[in-house]
Parts: C-alpha cells; structure tokens; sequence
C-alpha cells in the first residue's frame, strides 16, 4: 500500500476538521480528493506531508509512519500546497537547484534540465518567479514537487485559476507521473476527476462520505452525472434536476 | 543546513540588504572614530580603538534587527514555510542556516574596520603603540555581541508574520539586554543583588573581554545566551506541531 490513511482526525480546539477518515492509495494509482471548501482537504494532506501532526489515527506513506518517520515520509513525498508558496525573487533554475540540494538529488544538473522539459518551463526559466503567470508559477510548484524523482504525489488543487489549455496540460502531466508515481490531487473539476482518476474519495465537513472507483460511483447512482452526485453527497439541499 | 545558509547568505546578497547593512555600518563607525570631534582618534589623542568597541554595540542593536527581520517572518507570511517545513530538513536546521547567514553578514561588516586598527597601528608614535591584546578581546567581544543580537534577531522573526514588528522587539531587546539591566541593577531597592543583575546583561560581559582577557564565565554566558534565543526559536517553530 503506497499511502494508508487510518482513522485520522484533526481538531483545532472546539472545531472538528477532520472526522475518522479511512482510506487507502494502492502503488500507482491516481487518488482524486474532492470535497466542498473547508471540508478538510488540505488539512488531510497537510497530515500526510507531516507539515502538521494528527489529533489521533495513524497514517503512512510508503510504509513510513507519519508521526514516527517523518523525515523518511518527507523524502518520499512530492508536495504542491494549496496556496503553491514559491521563494518569488530566485530565479527558476536557481529555486530548483535550491529543493534538488535539500533533498541531495544527484546529477543535480542533467535532473533540473529533465524536470524542466517535464513541466514545460523551458522558455520561462531564466526568469524570476515573480514575473511569472500564475500557470506557469503552477508548472514551478509541480517541479519542485517532482525534482527528487518521490513514490508519491500529494497536489493540493494544482489546476486552481488556470486556462483550460494549462488545465489540459497540467492533467496530461498528472496522467504521465501517474503511471509510475501514486499520485493524490484534489480538485473541483469535476472532467479532470473523470479523465484522470482511479480512485474517488468524497469527504464533507471533515467526513468521509465516498470512496470507491469513478464507475463504481457512478453504477451506485445510476444516471446522475459526478457533479451531481458531488452535491448529492455534499450537500443535498442544493440540489437542481 | 548548508543548503538554507547559501540560499539566504545570496538573498541578503541580491537584495541589497548586505551591501547596505554592511555600508552603513562602515560609514557610521567611519564618522564616529574619524570624523566627529567628540569621538574622533584623531582629536582624542590616544592610539586605541575605544570610540569603535563603545559605538559599535548601539550601532548593531539597530543594523542586526534590520538583517534578521525577514528571515522567519518572511516565509511564513509568503507561506514558503510549508515548503521548507514538508522537506526532509529538522527544524535546527533551517534555524541554524538562517543564524549562520545571518552571522555572516555581521562578520562581514566588521572586518573591513581591521583598517582602522592597522591605521592606528601605523599612527601611533612610537608604530605599534596600540594595545593590540585589549583590541583583539574586543573583537572577540564585538563578534560574541553581534551573536547574541543576530540570536535575538532571529527569534523575533519567529514571533510574528509582521516584519516591522518583529524589528521593533528585536530592537528592544537588544536594548535591554545590552543595558537594560545595568539600569535597573541601579534601582534603589535591588542594591544586595546589583551585582547578580548586571551580570544576565551583556555589557558587563563585554566590558570584560574588551580588556584584551578572555574570561570562561564571559565566554560561557555569550554562548548560553544564543544557544537559549535559538533554543526559543526552535521551540516555536515546532508550535504548530503541538
């Protein structure tokens, strides 16, 4: 099992964010990780990067518990926060050249120039972060995310705010990095769930309410489209026919 | 840790704030000990490096915040925190990194007034009349002073996202650590323990290796008191793993 998620909760005080999740990532598979704003997305993942500690309920990534071998999680794991927090005055080449020395990727030079060609930063990257758009600011995140070549893929919303040409070419990067990584991304888009997934996990209010195949699902709701049965799950009062 | 120490050693270099921080201390000290009449070498008329050792801390209580101000505070506002924070680097790491580059640049600025020591040296009616062993202890001194403030710098940085503000308590407590507590020892009520008093701060301790004497106890507390503002640092870091 490449990532197993058992019965983590998060609370934060008085506010439960996340409720007894339970899920598993076999090797090689692509995790999509839908849920309503505030449902406890992010907060899950920041779990399993380590970046925040569970309230209870174990969790692992490539055999390597969380609590126990952070270190060895965070060796193994490519992580695109939600917020994509790049260092915005170092130029491309140098903010990759920074990431590949902390994790001591080796052939550090021949790396950057693959990840580079991988995301497409060819012809931004000599230029400074900050001058970058947002989609190729996205393209920076992901190759931070890859450089050290991790078993495991965490994407918090990569797609946010991009073009539907960026979006197209951001899943056929997800989809590419999915046949030998496991990769977990969570989006709102409902298409990219469908073109990209393997597996579904729904959670709302900190709750885990789906987690199955995208058929499966969709068998289990016959005739409904994924977004509609999104709302379903989510939040029902809301629903148009 | 050395990847965190390059990276902010070239940031301080690319944003000017090295070249700044390092010219104006230049400058400053320049006027004081060759410029201004009241503290002047020149019109003093002894060969020492005094007026360098007695302007330099006051001058570092300002600069070193100035330096330290963006490192934590930075990157938590800008959210990179989390990037650090999700790759395999302890939280020592990235605290002694940012210190040491931080240090470095302290180091930087003083050597340049080596000048003025060889320019004394060489003014001196009889060549060499300076008291070079009380010079050096006050180097020693200098570089262990600067330490403690780029230590407190640091940890202010920790405290808050806002840099301002993490300039301003930096700045206070370098104060009050330098001669805050000499003041106080001098309240009325405390006199039985005065001596106690001076000696948690810094003045004291630095007054006494400038003598050209490195004393263990001295040389104990510079180093107990960075190691305890890193300490702090670290610890709050670690908060959000609470």
């Amino acid at each position: 099992m490449s990532i197993v998620v058992d019965n983590i909760s998060k609370i934060y005080g008085q506010q439960v964010a996340v409720d007894h999740i339970s899920f598993k990532v076999e090797k090689g598979q692509i995790l999509g990780f839908l849920g309503p704003n505030g449902a406890g997305k992010s907060t899950t993942m920041k779990i399993l990067t380590c970046f925040i500690p569970q309230t209870s309920g174990n969790a692992s990534v490539s055999g390597f518990d969380v609590a126990e071998s952070p270190m060895d999680v965070r060796r193994n794991i490519g992580y695109l926060p939600e917020h994509n927090p790049l260092y915005v005055d170092m130029y491309v080449k140098e903010a990759l050249s920074f990431i590949a020395d902390i994790h001591a990727v080796e052939q550090k030079g021949k790396r950057i120039a693959e990840v580079i060609e991988l995301t497409g930063l060819g012809d931004e990257q000599h230029k400074k972060i900050g001058t970058l758009s947002k989609g190729y600011r996205q393209r920076v995140g992901l190759a931070q995310a890859i450089i050290h070549d991790p078993a495991v893929l965490v994407l918090d919303e990569p797609t946010t705010g991009l073009d539907p040409n960026q979006i197209i070419g951001i899943r056929k990067l997800i989809r590419e990095l999915g046949k030998t990584k496991t990769v977990v991304f969570s989006t709102h888009i409902m298409q990219e769930v469908e073109a990209v997934c393997d597996q579904l996990v729904i959670i709302n209010k900190g709750k885990l309410v789906a987690n199955d195949s995208v058929e499966g699902l969709k068998s289990q709701y016959s005739a409904k489209s994924l977004e509609q049965i999104f709302v379903l799950l989510t939040n029902p009062a809301n629903q148009q026919d | 840790m050395f990847t965190i120490f390059s990276k902010d050693f070239s940031d301080f270099f690319n944003s000017l704030v090295a070249y700044i921080t390092i010219g104006v201390f230049l400058l400053v000290t320049g006027l004081f000990l060759w410029v201004f009449p009241e503290s002047s070498i020149l019109d003093y008329g002894y060969a020492g490096l005094d007026s360098l050792f007695n302007v330099a801390p006051y001058i570092f209580m300002f600069l070193i915040p100035a330096v330290t101000m963006r490192s934590l505070a930075e990157e938590k506002k800008e959210g990179t925190f989390e990037l650090l924070a999700t790759r395999p680097l302890t939280d020592w790491q990235i605290v002694l990194g940012k210190y040491f580059a931080a240090l470095l640049i302290v180091v930087l600025s003083l050597i340049p007034t080596l000048i003025y020591y060889i320019s004394v040296y060489q003014l001196g009616v009889i060549k060499g009349n300076i008291d070079s062993g009380a010079v050096a202890g006050s180097y020693i001194g200098l570089l262990l002073l600067g330490g403690c403030f780029t230590a407190i710098g640091i940890f202010s940085s920790s405290v808050s996202k806002n840099q301002i503000i993490s300039f301003t308590i930096a700045v206070f407590l370098c104060f009050f650590a330098f001669s805050g507590f000499d003041s106080i020892s001098q309240l009325l009520s405390l006199q039985s323990i005065e001596t106690v008093i001076t000696s948690i701060g810094i003045n004291q301790h630095y007054q006494s290796i400038s003598r050209g004497v490195l004393d263990s106890r001295d040389l104990v507390y510079f180093l107990s008191f960075i190691s305890l503002f890193l300490l702090i640092t670290k610890t709050i870091l670690g908060g959000r793993k609470w």
